[in-house]
């Protein structure tokens, strides 16, 4: 498996056999702190990346810095071969690699159905001068709604069609998030904790939806701590901690690495956690 | 206290010129506060800026009316950017500082004595409405009935004054419905997650910008034909303070809001200061003076704004849900 | 104080936050001395609603809630935390500009001279927070700032402990210490209510879990009979960890 997705063998900051997103020496310093430093890394085209590691990792760092939502101290980064490094966030979603946020910024004051409108692209009801004649835009309209009507479906929003998103609870709002993701048709999706309070009987028929964007020829990359869905779904699994890139490969091969257990996933992956010997305290009077 | 008097000048305050002023700009600052969310503390300069370009290009440059006039909004528009290129990729309250300060720098420039052979100084601009006048298609005489009574000139210029205002309503009532209208409202509560989608926000600030100033220059320039001349002293940070009473009052993110805000406002000033003016001439309130009459219409307009910002912050029209302070 | 009287009683809730719209639609639960109970379910189920309406902070438009017999229904924060109850929220649970020590000692606002000896309680349960205790709570990472949250609400000396989702964002290691601290806490003596999104975590430490669905408590049992109940699975649970 290694080999189709890599070049040679699985190891941090591997070439890619068809790598859409190339970055080199990436570095992102606060104060003191190095968030991001990351020497060599390739996303593979096609599949579905996971990306993990223990919090602080820089993980949501690296996400801004390569969306430009934050700028780099030094790197460079090219998408599908053109240079990215210092192109501002809107253009970067123009390009095609859109991202989500790991606080969710469903936009409560819009209805369900205006914030999907809203991440289309290309409306031309969008630009000042046009919106003022409703024939110039309307029927692009009716495209985009039926559309976000599709996507609201398979997220099972639907009925909260004309809500306003703040009616949502915290996790409807991330589908939510993620459906709007979805308007543009992007290249790159790449989705921040995309299951985080999503209900688990739901997040299976989600993982169903992104295996039908990697079929659609949409690449994936995301970030999770849910060591069931990176198993289930990814074909590719990348580790960080304090900022580098400490391991990558298949998921299976990633998660028996000893390093990865101890920092990451934990000894009791596993185990029942009721059945584990604890200590006891004093008792606080 | 001649009630049948204070009644028809409160009841004339519905569609006077002033009133129309004040929804053009309180319209231009829902464009600005209301839909986009920005915080824009110097309105009074917009109009005053679409107010002197028009007056200056009439009486220095010698232009006709509607050149006069485009150049006017032409002006109101090099302000805006100038006042929002450098400030709108800042966060919010940067836009505040720099509209109060830029607000009161303009009213000064238009006073100082070294411009004064453009700007007028002091004294202002006038007789600059002869063409206006001139378009007046009334001819003499006295129109309308009871307190709706006006010569040719009064009609003229309200007629004038509540088509534009009618004109601007419909031209934000289809912006706001079209997809342009909701990025703005998406940009109003998250500017990130509009970024995220692939929009330019800072050119659709700057746009929003733009729009809500000349709606204010509009306002401005019809202020200084009914008053047919142009003072420093109008548009100063108390012209901006009634303009976000008054939109707060009607609903900042609506359309309707600004309209009836208006009005109501104007009508409860005209009637306060006409009662509370009867009632200390026939001697009830004998702890006031006729002068301060007119001070406690400030008193109130403050109070009313207080009032307004805590216990119902989306006025009359506004929907609670898509109008939070919480910014 | 009788024994057979529950530290915490809520009955038949109906509450919401925007006017005329429930997410509580008649939802009652039962915490015991000493108990770790578990509240979970799918999405707007109302799980952290529940949670801040025994706190006070949603407005609860029919029902009670009692503490001890006592009925604290609608009463201010300030005044449950007098009595004994902490909350800890899922976000905003920390104050960033203010060190670690700081934080905590925000934690005995109310009673300051309890300091020494609750901070020596907490550090033994959260040792980093005693190595780290000048550093910015700012600066610390998601699952660093949950400890610091937690241990500002163990300072009062709760009876009561409120989490909400205390796993939310953390690593798979960093959760399971999340919840074997739990478990300590809730050994000590401390009855814990539990908001969770992890249901698996959550019902196998748990004595007794609720199931909420649309504002109503749906299932109840305990922690074991929910984790094999097949029905639970199919419509809760998922069966991820058993399709690999």
């Amino acid at each position: 498996m290694a080999n189709e997705i890599a070049v040679g063998a699985a190891a941090p900051g591997c070439k890619k056999v068809d790598p859409i997103l190339v970055a080199d020496n990436v570095t992102r310093q606060f104060g003191g702190l190095t968030a991001v430093n990351v020497e060599h890394l390739e996303i593979p085209r096609g599949q579905i990346t996971a990306l993990i590691g223990p919090n602080g990792a820089g993980k949501t760092t690296l996400f801004n810095l390569l969306t430009g939502f934050d700028k780099p101290n030094t790197g460079t980064w090219t998408f599908e071969g053109k240079n990215l490094a210092g192109i501002s966030s809107y253009k970067v979603a123009r390009r095609g690699m859109v991202r989500t946020f790991q606080l969710t910024k469903a936009l409560s004051l819009l209805t369900v159905i205006e914030n999907m409108r809203l991440g289309a692209k290309d409306q031309p009801g969008e630009s000042f001068w046009r919106s003022l004649i409703k024939p110039l835009w309307s029927g692009y309209e009716a495209k985009i709604t039926e559309k976000a009507d599709e996507l609201l479906k398979r997220f099972k929003l639907d009925a909260k069609r004309e809500d306003y998103a703040a009616a949502l609870s915290g996790g409807q709002r991330k589908l939510l998030e993620m459906a709007r993701a979805l308007m543009s048709d992007p290249k790159l999706v790449m989705l921040d904790e995309p299951m985080a309070g999503v209900n688990p009987a739901l997040t299976q028929s989600l993982l169903e939806h992104i295996k039908g964007l990697k079929a659609n020829g949409t690449t994936v990359l995301f970030v999770e701590h849910d060591m069931h869905m990176v198993r289930h779904i990814s074909d590719w699994v990348i580790v960080m901690a304090e900022g580098k890139v400490v391991a990558e490969g298949p998921p299976a091969q990633v998660m028996k690495d000893q390093a990865v257990i101890d920092a990451y996933l934990g000894a009791h992956a596993d185990t029942d956690l009721g059945l584990v010997e604890i200590k006891s305290l004093k008792a606080g009077n | 206290m001649d009630w049948l008097s204070i009644i028809n000048l409160a009841l004339g305050e519905l569609i006077s010129p002033l009133t129309a002023v004040y929804v053009l700009a309180a319209l231009g600052l829902a464009v600005h506060f209301g839909f986009t969310g920005l915080l824009n503390f110097g309105q009074a300069a917009f109009a005053a800026v679409g107010a002197y370009g028009m007056a200056i290009a009439i009486l220095t440059l010698k232009l006709p009316l509607f050149g006069a006039v485009a150049f006017g909004i032409a002006a109101v528009v090099v302000f805006a950017l100038i006042l929002g290129i450098p400030t709108l990729r800042l966060r919010a309250d940067y836009l505040a500082i720099v509209t109060i300060a830029a607000s009161e720098i303009f009213r000064y420039f238009m006073t100082t004595i070294g411009f004064s052979d453009v700007t007028g100084g002091s004294s202002g601009l006038s007789a600059f409405n002869k063409e206006f006048e001139s378009l007046n298609p009334f001819p003499d005489g006295v129109y309308g009935f009871g307190p709706f009574t006006f010569r040719e000139e009064q009609l003229w210029i309200r007629v004038v004054g509540w088509s534009l205002v009618a004109v601007a309503a419909v031209f934000l009532w289809l912006l706001m419905r079209s997809p342009w209208g909701r990025v703005l409202r998406g940009i109003r509560e998250d500017e990130d997650a509009v970024r995220s989608l692939g929009k330019n926000v800072f050119a659709y600030k700057l746009q929003a910008l733009v729009i809500g100033g000349v709606l204010a220059g509009i306002g401005g320039m019809v202020f200084s034909f009914s008053l047919a001349n142009v003072q420093p002293q109008s548009w100063g940070t108390t012209f901006t303070f009634m303009i976000w009473t008054v939109l707060l009052l009607g609903g900042a993110a609506t359309i309707m809001g600004p309209i009836i805000g208006s009005m109501i406002f104007f009508v409860l000033l005209m009637l306060t200061q006409s009662i509370i003016g009867g009632l200390v001439e026939i001697g009830w309130l004998p702890f006031l003076t006729p002068p301060q009459v007119g001070q406690i219409r400030f008193l109130l307009i403050g109070l009313v704004l207080m009032l307004l910002v805590i216990f119902r912050p989306q006025g009359i029209f506004g929907n609670k849900k898509e109008l939070q302070f919480n910014g | 104080m009788s024994q057979n009287q529950p530290v915490v009683f809520a009955d038949n809730l109906h509450a919401g936050y925007l006017p005329g719209i429930n997410i509580l639609n008649g939802c009652s639960l039962t915490a015991n001395q000493g108990e770790l109970i578990g509240i979970i379910g799918p999405n707007g189920a109302g799980k952290s609603t529940l949670l801040k309406s025994i706190f006070g902070q949603v407005n609860v438009r029919s029902g009670n809630i009692y503490l001890n017999g006592e009925d604290i229904t609608g009463l201010k924060a300030n005044k449950l935390v007098s009595k004994g109850v902490a909350f800890v929220p899922q976000t905003n649970n920390v104050f960033p500009s203010l060190t670690i020590e700081e934080n905590l000692e925000m934690g005995v606002f109310q009673t300051p001279k309890r300091f020494a000896e609750r901070f020596e309680f907490v550090t033994s349960v959260f040792p980093d927070l005693a190595k780290r205790r000048a550093q910015k709570a700012g600066s610390l990472s998601g699952g660093e700032r949950q400890m610091v949250a937690m241990g500002r609400a163990l300072m009062i000396d709760p009876s009561v402990l409120l989490l909400d989702e205390p796993s939310a964002g953390l690593s798979p290691v960093r959760q399971d210490e999340a919840f074997l601290r739990v478990r300590e806490v809730n050994a000590a003596g401390v009855t814990v209510i539990m908001v969770e999104q992890n249901a698996r975590r959550c019902l196998q430490i748990c004595d007794r879990a609720y199931v909420l669905d649309q504002g109503k408590d749906a299932h109840t049992g305990t922690g074991r009979e929910l984790l094999n109940d097949p029905k639970m699975i199919e419509l809760y649970l998922g069966n991820l960890a058993e399709l690999d």
